[in-house]
C-alpha cells in the first residue's frame, strides 16, 4: 500500500504548529479518572470511542474514519447498510463535544476511497461542516483518500509534527510517531471464551490509533506488522472496554 | 393416512420386461412399490415413508423406468441430438461418467405398447432426483445402472454434483439425459438459467430422496421454492417423496404439491397434500442399554467407563457403527479404542471435519467389509449402505426417538431382520434419557420437528435467482411462492421488502437506488441490472453457511519460541483436517485438544491455517465444543420428566440411578412432571442456584443469560452459570435462600415469562450467537458474498466485520427485513427462544422451590460440569480486567 502521492492540486506541505507547550491545558471536561496513555514523554487522554486527546494543545486525534465504506461497497454490488456515515460522524461529535477541542486531526483513510466525499450525503456534509466549525481540522491523507478537495473544509497535510510527536497515517516506527492504518485489535481469550476489541497499540515511545470508522475491522496486534513497527514484542494494548480501558500485553493476546 | 389401500397387481402395473427382471432375481415386487406405479399411473404425486432397507430407491424410480422403458419415449428429434451428443461426449469424459448410453444402441422396439398406460414422453429430462447428499447422488446413479443394463433401458442418467465438470454442465443444459441426479443447491443453480423453461419444461417426475432429513433446514426451504418454480414450468409434474417415519407424515405430504392459499370448494383437502404410502413389515428394532458393571459417571460425555464392554460388543459382531454425537467425542472415543485394542482390530474414525479423501478410504473400506467398526458422527447418519453392519452402539445421548430410530436403521439393510442396537449412557442423566428412548422405539413414537416456516433470507436468494433466469412480475412471483408449503403463509408485506431488500438492500435511507441489483422495467417486470449480479448469484447460491474452516497442519512444537504470532512458524506441515474457526478463536497457544485421533498443542495460527504440534499429554486441555448441534427432543424431555414423576418406573432403572434418584427424594424434592424443581444452597464459598427444566442445552444457555441479568438486578451478584442438557445452575456471592426468605427475591418473578421481553432485547444487541445467527442470515439472502467471509483469514486485513454491520444496521433500522429474519432464526437456532418460551409458560405457578444445606444428589452432575464444559457467559469487560491484573502482577512481580 502506498503512502501519499503527491499531486499538483493538494497541498502537501508539512504543518508546524506554532503551539507551544507551555499553554495551560484545560480540565478534562468529565470528572472521572481519564486513561492516559504516553507517547515519548508526552501524556495523553485515550477515550473509549476510540480518540486520543492532547490536553495540552487541546488537539483531538482520530483515526481511519473510513467514511461512506458502506456506499463504496455498495457500488460494487454489496449493499451494506448505509448508516455508517451517519454513526461514525455521530461517534465524532460525541467525542468533540466531550472534550471541546481546538484542533481535530482525521489521522488519514478519513475517507473509503478516492470518490467518497462525493457520496457524502448533504445532511453528512452538513453534519461534518458543524464539527469542523470554530476549530482547526486537518485532513491527513492516507492510502484510501490520497488525494482530498480544499471543499472538505479544514486543511490537507500528508503529515504533522507538533512537538516530539510526529502525525502520519501509515506507522514507520519512528520515536514519538502517533499513525493510524493498521486498525489494531485484541483478542483475549481464557476458559473457552474470547473478547475481541479494538485498542491503542504502544510502547511508550510510539503508538498506533485504533480505527474510528463504523465499519472498520481489525487486525490482530500479534499480526507480524505490529512487531515491525514495535521492533520487538514487549508492547501493550490499551484494550477499549465498555466501561474502561484495559491494558494487556501484547503477548497476551491471541 | 391412507396406507396401501388397494392391491394392485404386478401384472397389470409392472411391463413384461420388469417382471422377468424381478423374477430372474428372485425377487418380487414389493406392495409399497406397486402403490407407488399406481399412483403414477393415476397422475397422483406420492410420498413414500419406509424405514431403511425398504427398497426405497427403487420404489422411487420404478415409474419412471417403466414410462421410460416403452419405445417412444426416445423416438423424438431431441432423443436423437442427445445421442449425437453422447457419442461426441465421450472422449475425455473421465471415468466417473455415469451416463449410460443405450439409447445408441437398443433397437426401436416392434411394440407400442404401453401408451395406454400413460402419455408418451417426448424426450428430453423425464425425472430428477435430488438428494441431501453428493456422495448418495453418484451411490444412486451406481445402483440404477443395474437394472437399466439388464433389462436394456432406453435411458441415460447422469449426476450434477459440484464436482461435475463445466464441459459436462454444459451439455447437460443443451442434451439432458432422462434422469437426472442432482442436489438443491444444482437445482437452484438450474432454475436461474435463462434456458430452465426448455430444460425442465419436459420433466414428468421429481424423486427426493430422504425429504425428512432435507426439509428441517433452510436448505428444504431453498427446495420448496424450486419446486414451486418446476411445477410452473411443468405442470404435468408429478412428485415422489422418500422419507423416513416422522411424526407428522401429513405436515410432510403438504410438500410435495402446491398449496393454494384458498382451495376452491371443488378441490378437497386431499388436493393440499400427497398421498402417503406407508411400507410395512419391517421387524421392530431390538434396542437394549448397556448394563455396565462399571460404576456410573455423574457427569460428562466419554463414556470411558464402558470402554471395554464396547470393545467387547466390537468383537462379537462383524461391523459395528459406533455413533456418538460430537467429533471431539469421536476423536476421544477412537482414540481411548485404541488404546486398549490388544487385537489390532480394524476400528476407523468417520466425521465431517476429518479430509474428504481421508472419509472416502474409511467409506470404501467399509463397503469392501474390511472393518470391523467405524466411530462416527452424525456425518454416516444418512446415506449409502455401508456392508453388513450388524451392531449400532449409540454412545451418550439419544437425543430424540427418531433421530436414533434412524441411527438404528443404518445396521441390517434388511427388512425382515430385526436391527440390534445397544445404547450406552455416558452419566446418569443419560440413563433416564437411553430408558424413555427405547421406550419411545418400542410404541414406534416419533418426534420429527414440525415443518418449518420459510425463511426470509432464502425466500431473497431464490428472488435474485428467479430475476437471473427471466424477468418475474412481482404478483405472479409472489402466487408461485407461496404455493410452496414453508412459504403458504407468507404475507405480501414480507414478500414486498424481500423484493426491495434484492433491489436496493431495502433500507430505509434510499441512496442506492443507482447500484440496484435489480430493475423495473418499463412493464413493471423486475430484471437483473446487469451481467456481474448473475455471476454473483452463481457464486452465493446455497444455504449452508458453515463456520469458516481453517486447515489444520501438523508441525514440530514451537516451545519456548514466541508462539502465536504469525510468521514465527515454519509454514507447511501435513494437513490434518479442518476445524472450525470459532473452535480455534477460544484458544490460547499452548492449549491441547484431540484432533484426528491424537492430542494436539495448539501453537498459531496464520491466514487460514492452525499450526499444532503432537502433544504428548494423555488428556487435552480443551475438552469439548458446543456439546453438539441438536438439543433434547422436547418429546423425550417431557417423558424423562415423567419417569422421574413415576416411582413404580424406577424399577426398569439400573441400581445405581435407582439409588440417586431415591436419596433426592429424601434429600430434596423429586419434581413433579409439570413442575420446575429449583434448589437453593450454599457450596465452597458460593451460593448456587440450580433449576432443572429438561429443555436442552441451547434453551437453559439462553435461560442463564437472561436469570443472570435479573439477579444482577436483585442484587443476588451473580457470577456465573453453567447448562447442561437437563438443568442449569447459576452461582454467585449473595445469599439466594436468604434473599427468598426475606421475599427480597420473587421466584415466581424470576422466571416470569416476560423476561423474554426487555431483557431478552437488551441482551441481543450484545450477543454474540445473535451476530452469528445474522451473519448467517446475511450470507444466505446474499448481502454478503461468501467470498467475502471466506476471505477474512486469507487477507491480512478484513474487510468488514458483519458485527459491526449488525450493529450499525440494528441501531438505524432495527425492523429491516435481515434483523426479522435473524430474529425468526434466533427462536428455533442457537438460542432455541421458542422452546424457552412455551418452558416458561408450563412452569408458571408451579415451581417447587427447596431451600438446602448443601448440593443436592441431582445436581452434583451440572456442578461436575463447572470448568469441564466452557461456562457459557458472554465474554465481557471482566475477561478484559482479568488481563489487565495479570499485566499487574507480572509488573509487581
Amino acid at each position: 500500500m502506498g503512502g501519499a502521492k503527491g499531486t499538483s492540486l493538494k497541498a502537501r506541505r508539512q504543518l508546524r504548529s506554532q503551539a507551544t507547550s507551555t499553554q495551560i491545558a484545560d480540565a478534562p471536561p468529565q470528572g472521572e479518572a481519564q486513561p492516559v496513555i504516553t507517547v515519548a514523554g508526552t501524556s495523553m487522554i485515550a477515550d473509549l470511542a476510540g480518540a486520543l486527546y492532547w490536553p495540552d494543545q487541546r488537539l483531538l486525534v482520530v483515526a481511519d474514519l473510513h467514511l461512506e465504506k458502506g456506499s463504496s461497497f455498495a457500488a460494487r454490488g454489496v449493499l451494506l447498510p448505509p448508516y455508517d456515515t451517519l454513526a461514525t460522524l455521530g461517534q465524532l461529535s460525541a467525542v468533540i463535544a466531550r472534550f471541546d477541542p481546538k484542533a481535530v486531526i482525521a489521522l488519514g483513510d478519513s475517507f473509503h476511497d478516492g470518490e467518497a466525499h462525493q457520496r457524502l450525503s448533504a445532511a453528512n456534509r452538513d453534519h461534518l461542516a458543524a464539527l469542523q466549525a470554530r476549530r482547526d481540522w486537518i485532513w491527513i491523507v492516507g492510502n484510501h483518500d490520497p488525494e482530498l478537495p480544499c471543499a472538505l473544509g479544514g486543511t490537507v497535510a500528508s503529515e504533522l509534527a507538533i512537538g516530539a510527536i510526529n502525525f502520519r497515517h501509515e506507522p514507520t516506527g519512528a520515536r514519538g510517531e502517533i499513525a493510524g492504518h493498521l486498525h489494531p485489535k485484541a483478542r483475549i481469550a481464557a476458559r473457552g471464551r474470547a473478547i475481541e476489541r479494538r485498542c491503542f497499540a504502544s510502547d511508550g515511545e510510539r503508538l498506533v490509533m485504533p480505527s474510528f470508522g463504523a465499519y472498520t475491522g481489525g487486525l490482530s496486534i500479534r499480526d507480524a506488522a505490529f512487531l515491525r513497527v514495535f521492533g520487538a514484542p514487549g508492547f501493550h494494548a490499551h484494550v477499549l472496554g465498555d466501561r474502561q480501558l484495559y491494558t494487556v500485553a501484547a503477548a497476551r493476546c491471541c | 393416512m391412507n396406507a396401501i389401500n388397494q392391491p394392485c397387481s404386478a401384472k397389470e402395473l409392472l411391463p413384461e420386461r420388469f417382471r422377468q427382471w424381478f423374477a430372474a432375481r428372485g425377487w418380487a415386487p414389493r406392495a409399497h412399490q406397486l402403490a407407488l406405479l399406481d399412483k403414477a399411473r393415476r397422475q397422483r404425486s406420492a410420498l413414500l415413508i419406509a424405514p431403511t432397507g425398504a427398497g426405497k430407491t427403487l420404489a422411487g424410480f420404478l415409474p419412471t423406468l417403466v414410462e421410460l422403458s416403452s419405445p417412444s419415449s426416445h423416438l423424438s428429434p431431441r432423443a436423437g441430438r442427445g445421442r449425437l451428443a453422447g457419442v461426441a461426449g465421450k472422449p475425455g469424459e473421465g471415468a466417473d461418467e455415469i451416463a449410460t448410453e443405450l439409447a445408441t444402441e437398443a433397437p426401436p422396439s416392434p411394440r407400442t405398447r404401453g401408451e395406454g398406460q400413460t402419455a408418451p414422453h417426448s424426450g428430453g429430462l423425464h425425472t430428477l432426483y435430488i438428494s441431501p447428499l453428493k456422495a448418495l447422488a453418484v451411490d444412486i446413479a451406481r445402483n440404477l445402472e443395474t437394472p437399466i443394463a439388464e433389462m436394456a433401458l432406453p435411458i441415460r442418467v447422469e449426476t450434477r454434483t459440484g464436482d461435475t465438470p463445466v464441459s459436462r454442465r454444459q451439455r447437460q443444459r443443451r442434451y439432458p439425459p432422462q434422469i437426472l441426479l442432482t442436489t438443491p443447491e444444482q437445482l437452484a443453480l438450474l432454475l436461474a438459467s435463462d434456458d430452465a423453461p426448455h430444460l425442465f419444461g419436459t420433466l414428468r417426475r421429481v424423486v427426493l430422496d430422504e425429504l425428512h432429513a432435507l426439509v428441517t433446514s433452510k436448505r428444504g426451504d431453498l427446495l420448496s421454492l424450486g419446486l414451486a418454480r418446476l411445477w410452473r414450468l411443468a405442470p404435468q409434474l408429478r412428485m415422489v417423496g422418500l422419507s423416513a417415519t416422522v411424526a407428522e407424515p401429513e405436515q410432510l405430504a403438504r410438500f410435495l404439491v402446491p398449496q393454494h392459499r384458498s382451495p376452491s370448494p371443488a378441490s378437497g383437502e386431499g388436493e393440499q397434500r400427497a398421498d402417503i404410502v406407508v411400507a410395512g413389515g419391517a421387524a421392530q428394532p431390538i434396542v437394549d442399554m448397556l448394563d455396565s458393571r462399571e460404576r456410573l459417571p455423574w457427569a460428562g460425555h466419554s463414556a470411558r467407563h464402558a470402554l471395554g464392554e464396547i470393545y467387547e460388543l466390537i468383537h462379537r459382531h462383524t461391523i459395528t457403527l459406533v455413533f456418538v454425537n460430537t467429533r471431539s467425542q469421536a476423536e476421544m472415543l477412537f482414540q481411548e479404542l485404541w488404546r486398549i485394542n490388544d487385537d489390532n482390530l480394524p476400528i476407523a474414525l468417520h466425521h465431517g471435519s476429518l479430509d474428504v479423501a481421508q472419509r472416502r478410504k474409511v467409506e470404501d473400506a467399509m463397503t469392501a467389509g474390511r472393518l470391523r467398526a467405524v466411530v462416527c458422527t452424525s456425518s454416516l447418519d444418512l446415506g449409502v449402505d455401508w456392508g453388513d453392519v450388524d451392531l449400532v452402539i449409540n454412545v451418550g445421548a439419544p437425543k430424540g426417538a427418531s433421530r436414533l430410530m434412524q441411527r438404528i436403521g443404518r445396521a441390517n439393510h434388511r427388512l425382515d431382520e430385526p436391527s440390534r442396537a445397544v445404547l450406552v449412557p455416558a452419566n446418569r442423566f443419560e440413563v433416564l434419557e437411553c430408558r424413555v428412548a427405547i421406550d419411545a422405539i418400542a410404541q414406534n413414537a416419533q418426534d420429527t420437528p414440525p415443518l418449518r416456516r420459510g425463511a426470509l433470507d432464502v425466500l431473497a436468494q431464490h428472488v435474485l435467482g428467479c430475476a437471473c433466469a427471466e424477468p418475474f412480475v412481482a404478483d405472479q412471483l409472489f402466487e408461485e411462492v407461496i404455493s410452496a408449503a414453508p412459504y403458504a403463509e407468507l404475507v405480501r408485506s414480507d414478500f414486498d421488502d424481500v423484493v426491495a431488500f434484492v433491489a436496493t438492500g431495502g433500507y430505509a435511507l434510499q441512496s442506492y437506488e443507482r447500484f440496484a441489483r435489480i430493475k423495473q422495467d418499463q412493464q413493471g417486470r423486475w430484471r437483473v441490472a446487469n451481467p456481474k449480479v448473475r455471476q454473483s448469484y452463481r457464486l452465493n447460491v446455497g444455504t449452508i453457511v458453515e463456520d469458516t474452516m481453517l486447515k489444520v497442519r501438523l508441525v514440530r512444537s514451537q516451545r519456548g519460541a514466541a508462539s502465536g504470532a504469525t510468521g514465527a512458524i515454519s509454514r507447511g506441515g501435513r494437513l490434518l483436517g479442518e476445524i472450525e474457526e470459532g473452535f480455534i478463536e477460544s484458544m490460547v497457544p499452548g492449549d491441547t485438544f484431540v484432533f484426528g485421533g491424537e492430542v494436539v498443542r495448539y501453537e498459531a495460527m496464520a491466514e487460514d491455517q492452525v499450526y499444532v504440534s503432537r502433544a504428548h499429554d494423555q488428556d487435552a486441555r480443551v475438552p469439548s465444543y458446543m456439546g453438539g448441534k441438536f438439543p433434547l427432543s422436547t418429546y423425550l424431555a417431557d417423558r424423562v420428566r415423567r419417569l422421574l414423576d413415576d416411582r413404580r418406573a424406577w424399577a426398569a432403572l439400573p441400581d445405581q440411578v435407582r439409588d440417586w434418584l431415591s436419596l433426592q427424594a429424601e434429600l430434596s424434592v423429586v419434581p413433579g412432571s409439570r413442575q420446575l424443581l429449583v434448589e437453593c444452597f450454599p457450596h465452597a464459598g458460593k451460593h448456587y442456584l440450580v433449576c432443572y427444566p429438561f429443555e436442552g442445552r441451547l434453551a437453559h444457555q439462553t435461560l442463564g443469560m437472561l436469570l443472570t441479568r435479573r439477579l444482577e438486578r436483585a442484587r443476588a451478584r451473580p457470577l456465573g452459570f453453567v447448562a447442561n442438557e437437563y438443568a442449569l445452575a447459576v452461582w454467585g456471592l449473595g445469599d439466594l435462600s436468604a434473599l427468598i426468605r426475606q421475599r427480597r427475591l420473587d421466584l415466581d418473578a424470576l422466571f416470569e415469562p416476560d423476561m423474554l421481553g426487555d431483557d431478552l432485547e437488551a441482551w441481543l444487541a450484545e450477543s454474540a450467537l445473535m451476530k452469528r445467527t445474522f451473519k448467517t442470515c446475511a450470507v444466505i439472502s446474499g448481502l454478503i458474498p461468501r467470498r467475502f467471509v471466506g476471505a477474512e483469514k486469507s487477507r491480512r486485513q478484513v474487510l468488514f466485520s458483519t458485527d459491526l454491520v449488525y450493529d450499525v444496521l440494528r441501531k438505524h433500522q432495527p425492523n429491516h427485513v435481515l434483523l426479522r429474519a435473524a430474529r425468526a432464526d434466533a427462536a428455533t437456532g442457537l438460542l432455541d427462544l421458542r422452546r424457552l418460551g412455551d418452558m416458561l409458560a408450563r412452569i408458571s405457578g408451579r415451581i417447587a422451590y427447596k431451600s438446602l444445606e448443601r448440593v443436592s444428589p441431582l445436581a452434583v452432575p451440572v456442578l461436575l460440569e463447572i470448568g469441564r464444559e466452557a461456562v457459557y457467559g458472554e465474554a465481557s469487560d471482566d475477561l478484559l480486567a482479568e488481563a489487565a491484573e495479570e499485566l499487574v502482577r507480572t509488573a509487581m512481580g
